[in-house]
């Protein structure tokens, strides 16, 4: 049985219908000298045997460490009603809504779900969702480089690096320049972006909360990449936007980000969600599908995907983009987990995840051989400077059942000794407590 | 139905947070903070959960219809594959997980899951090695043709173009153009392949690569292809495989054996995964031999003890394409519906695949005009010309398969044919559901001759009838306002 419906009658039925002998006879295009070396796959086996296997390799991970581990991929609690909805089949096993008529479900939920990430960035429009996060940095650089015809690209190093290292990737074959600026005590460099911006540069990229966790206001950066034509970016972590200011209100043009901490589980790097979203003006330049409003032939409101023409099928090797899909049902997910929490939940949800992360400050700075970095505010995420190798450090925390963060060293030079600690709603006092005491006998 | 954000009522809520167990704070310094809350809705838990179910019954689904969607291989996807994506073992795993020292002996299992299905993807296609982190089909594509560069790079050289034939993907030519390559179109002969002689006339020392479907988007696997990897070869250009089509041919034929050179698979396609309503899928990328040293950062590689680990230490990659190690949910239940079909399995959907194939086509090709009228292999290209004479648009016919409950075929490509509606009904579809489809098409021709306005008025059974689209791309509305925006 492999999910084939057909008895030998009906074959052979379809066979006489075709004119054929076998089922073979229909691959005889796939001439001798063109059929397989070697096809060595095991034999089938049963899904109970499957499933069996699989529980079996997914008890191989840990996941009952408590963890502070967080570095841009945060474990927020998952409301059920969450997956009891993005679960149904309806959704899940729909295609891409090309023909709008049989797809206004998913075409008004993607709509509902460019309305919360508008919402959230305070910006004017949104895309259908990307990738992830870091592709949806690449696709706003390309965007920028697009719209301004230039081709500079300053970014603070506060962006996450692996951010920074793929954009590397994506434009290796094109004539793009990539300056880097230093964050200083946990803040953007204006000095040194100053210092590079020119007429030359389509953009200026940041991020906020940025890597280190600190919170910065960019509204300045923003204003002097305007007065050299350059177009401000911002990648931004959704939950702190319950609190901080939004990308929009410091005049960005384009900000994207990782969407994963909006109901979407950590499931070992992906799925995830890419978001995009930016000013009036820059739409048409925006790569990705777009769901609009519109109306029938008999005035009734519905929804379709729109400006196609900017797209791959449509324009092939002249499109904004080679995208071919969005990240669908993780945007569902964000647009569920958002309506739930609802415009009084995500400002709470934030202060919560806020006054958790201060309070972890306080418990880590009292243990000797620990210094919280407080040079700028953070949101839930800050960095800590232990006496110790902070891999070293790590490696006896998971022995003693923590998680105690990200390891900055491996990312950023000549920060071996410092952690990178991450504080959910999900903690408990008593953890945050717990973690303090374990980290005090590790040192 | 109303929007989500136009059934909220002030101060109504649908969850309930953690009560603080730490001290309160006052707020962050205001130069941070936040001037205005985001206006999301205010709404009770069973205004979400109902308006959620409600939009899920506005959409066709597999599981409720039958999509003979081309190129887009819309099977069934096995419920027990996402019961395994939803354990908590896999779920819960913070991908940084096995870069942290000593973290990576807590993550073998996800590791395995990786290492395991890129053995399997390898031997399905012939290929040496694949890199499991493109996060879809076209990332694929951008990833495969940024290696076939660095390919070039490191034999000093910069090449030029890249060759797609007229039949092929929108992402093809998108792809190469993004990566920074020029593109080189070449036109289908009357068989229905890339015509050869101009194939040679635009292969030569600029170019990087050719990309090809393969059978092709006409469902017609071309006789020749051994030919064309071995002219590309002559000028060291490497020859890509785009894996929309693989259902077609798995055990049948396989792109490494038969000179590709990079491959790129869509797990949501060939190997079961749902579609999500346009995503997550996943786009793993295969390579042969001469371009494993380029292959993304990071690896999954095995010790001699048999532990698993990620590899970093690459200077000949390409990089970074994606933060980690791919649509991990995704590749998992790819790898749980490899495990359950097996070896039988998996020929036998492409044995299923292309028979349900050929049906079609034996039975419609006497009402619909078949540009290439030969057998196919999974899916069949016709043309509603014949139609088209009375005013009726292979649209018009689609909007009619709508109210007859089937998810219309493909139209309007591969765009070398005119009024294409592109048929791929898929291994998982019983004749009853084939035959079905089929006299609804048939309906349908017969409709375009006596009765074609009932084929242009259609749908009528959907919650809406058809849209304005072109009010839609002028007007742009593309996101619920509230009210004190609308009105200032």
């Amino acid at each position: 049985m492999s999910y084939i419906p057909h008895t030998k009658k009906q074959t052979e039925q379809m066979l006489e219908t075709i004119g054929a002998s076998s089922i073979e006879e229909l691959f005889s295009d796939i001439g001798p000298s063109l059929r397989p070396k070697s096809f060595n796959i095991p034999s089938g086996i049963s899904e109970s045997q499957i499933v069996c296997y699989m529980n079996e390799l997914a008890s191989k991970n840990t996941i009952d460490l408590k963890s502070f581990l967080g570095a841009g991929f945060y474990d927020h609690y998952i409301p059920a009603a969450v997956d009891a909805l993005a679960n149904r089949s309806e959704f899940y096993t729909a295609y891409t809504p090309y023909q709008p008529e049989c797809s206004q479900g998913w075409l008004q939920a993607i709509y509902e779900y460019q309305t919360a990430i508008c919402q959230l960035t305070g910006l004017d429009a949104a895309n259908a969702s990307l990738y992830d996060g870091g592709t949806a940095i690449y696709e706003a650089a390309m965007m920028a480089i697009r719209v301004t015809g230039r081709n500079k690209i300053i970014m603070d190093s506060g962006l996450n690096m692996i951010y920074r290292t793929m954009l590397y990737t994506y434009t290796s074959n094109l004539n793009i320049e990539f300056v880097e600026t230093p964050v200083v005590h946990g803040q953007s460099c204006r000095e040194e972006i100053y210092k590079h911006l020119d007429d030359k540069t389509a953009a200026v990229i940041v991020q906020n909360p940025n890597f280190f966790g600190a919170v910065d206001n960019h509204s300045d950066i923003v204003d002097k990449a305007h007065s050299f034509g350059a177009l401000a970016i911002m990648s931004v972590y959704p939950v702190s936007l319950g609190l901080l200011q939004s990308p929009g209100e410091m005049g960005v043009d384009i900000a994207t980000g990782e969407g994963q901490s909006l109901g979407i589980p950590l499931s070992f790097g992906g799925p995830y969600l890419g978001f995009m979203a930016c000013k009036q003006s820059l739409v048409r330049k925006m790569p990705g599908r777009i769901v609009g409003a519109t109306v029938d032939k008999d005035g009734k409101r519905g929804f379709v995907l729109t400006l196609q023409a900017r797209e791959q099928h449509i324009r092939r090797e002249r499109a904004t983009s080679n995208i071919c899909s969005n990240e669908a049902l993780c945007a569902l997910r964000a647009s569920i987990y958002l309506s739930l929490l609802g415009k009084a939940g995500i400002s709470e949800l934030a202060k919560l995840n806020y006054d958790k992360a201060e309070y972890a400050k306080d418990c880590l700075g009292k243990i000797p051989g620990v210094q919280v970095k407080r040079s700028s505010p953070t949101f839930n995420e800050f960095t800590i400077l232990i006496n110790k190798n902070a891999d070293v450090v790590v490696e006896k925390m998971i022995d003693k059942g923590f998680a105690p963060g990200f390891p900055l060293g491996r990312f950023y030079k000549g920060m071996n000794n410092y952690l990178l600690v991450a504080v959910t709603e999900k903690k408990t006092k008593n953890d945050i407590d717990q973690f303090a005491h374990a980290l005090e006998k590790v040192l | 139905m109303k929007l989500i954000y136009e059934k909220s009522v002030i101060s109504r809520k649908g969850f309930k947070l953690p009560q603080p167990d730490v001290p309160r704070r006052g707020s962050i310094d205001s130069k941070y903070a936040r001037r205005q809350a985001p206006c999301l809705p205010e709404v009770s838990e069973l205004d979400v959960v109902r308006h959620y179910t409600n939009l899920s019954r506005m959409n066709f689904s597999v599981d409720n219809n039958f999509y003979p969607l081309g190129s887009c291989t819309m099977k069934y996807n096995p419920k027990f594959a996402e019961k395994i994506a939803g354990m908590e073992g896999f779920s819960d795993l913070h991908p940084l997980m096995p870069q942290l020292l000593g973290g990576g002996r807590l993550s073998q299992g996800a590791l395995e899951v990786i290492y395991n299905t890129e053995k399997l993807l390898c031997e399905i296609t012939g290929m040496e090695a694949f890199t499991m982190q493109p996060l879809a089909g076209a990332h694929g594509e951008l990833t495969g043709i940024m290696l076939i560069a660095a390919y070039h790079k490191s034999k000093g050289r910069r090449r030029k173009h890249v060759i797609v034939p007229d039949s092929s993907h929108g992402t093809n030519p998108a792809s190469a153009a993004i990566a920074g390559y020029d593109v080189v179109v070449v036109k289908t002969d009357k068989a229905g392949c890339m015509d050869m002689e101009k194939f040679k006339d635009a292969l030569n020392e600029d170019t990087a690569a050719v990309m090809l479907t393969c059978p092709n988007t006409l469902g017609i696997f071309n006789t020749r292809i051994k030919e064309i990897t071995d002219l590309a070869h002559s000028v060291d250009a490497l020859v890509y495989y785009d894996g929309a089509n693989l259902n077609a041919i798995m055990g049948k034929c396989r792109p490494g054996d038969i000179g590709f050179d990079v491959v790129h698979l869509n797990l949501h396609k060939t190997f079961a995964t749902p579609h999500g309503g346009g995503g997550p899928g996943a786009g793993p990328v295969g390579v042969s031999e001469s371009l494993v040293e380029f292959l993304p950062i990071s690896r999954v590689m095995k010790r001699p003890a048999g532990a698993l680990y990620l590899d970093y230490n690459n200077s000949k990659s390409i990089g970074y394409i994606a933060p980690f190690y791919g649509n991990f949910g995704v590749i998992l239940k790819a790898y749980a519906y490899i495990l359950f079909l097996g070896r039988e399995g998996l020929i036998e959907a492409s044995e299923y695949a292309v028979l349900n194939a050929n049906y079609c086509l034996a039975r419609l090709r006497e009402y619909y005009d078949v540009s290439y009228d030969r057998r196919c292999m999974h899916e069949c290209v016709l043309s509603a010309q014949r139609q088209a004479k009375k005013g009726v648009r292979a649209l018009d016919i689609a909007k009619y398969l709508i109210d007859q409950g089937f998810h219309p075929p493909t139209i309007y490509f591969p765009l070398i044919v005119k009024e294409a509606m592109m048929i791929e009904p898929t291994e998982t579809e019983s004749k009853e559901t084939l035959d079905e489809f089929i006299d609804a098409m048939i309906a349908a021709a017969g409709l375009a001759q006596a009765d074609p306005q009932r084929l242009m008025d259609a749908p009528l059974t959907m919650p809406i009838k058809r849209l304005d689209e072109t009010k839609a791309a002028r007007d742009l509305d593309l996101c619920w306002k509230p009210d004190f925006i609308k009105t200032s």
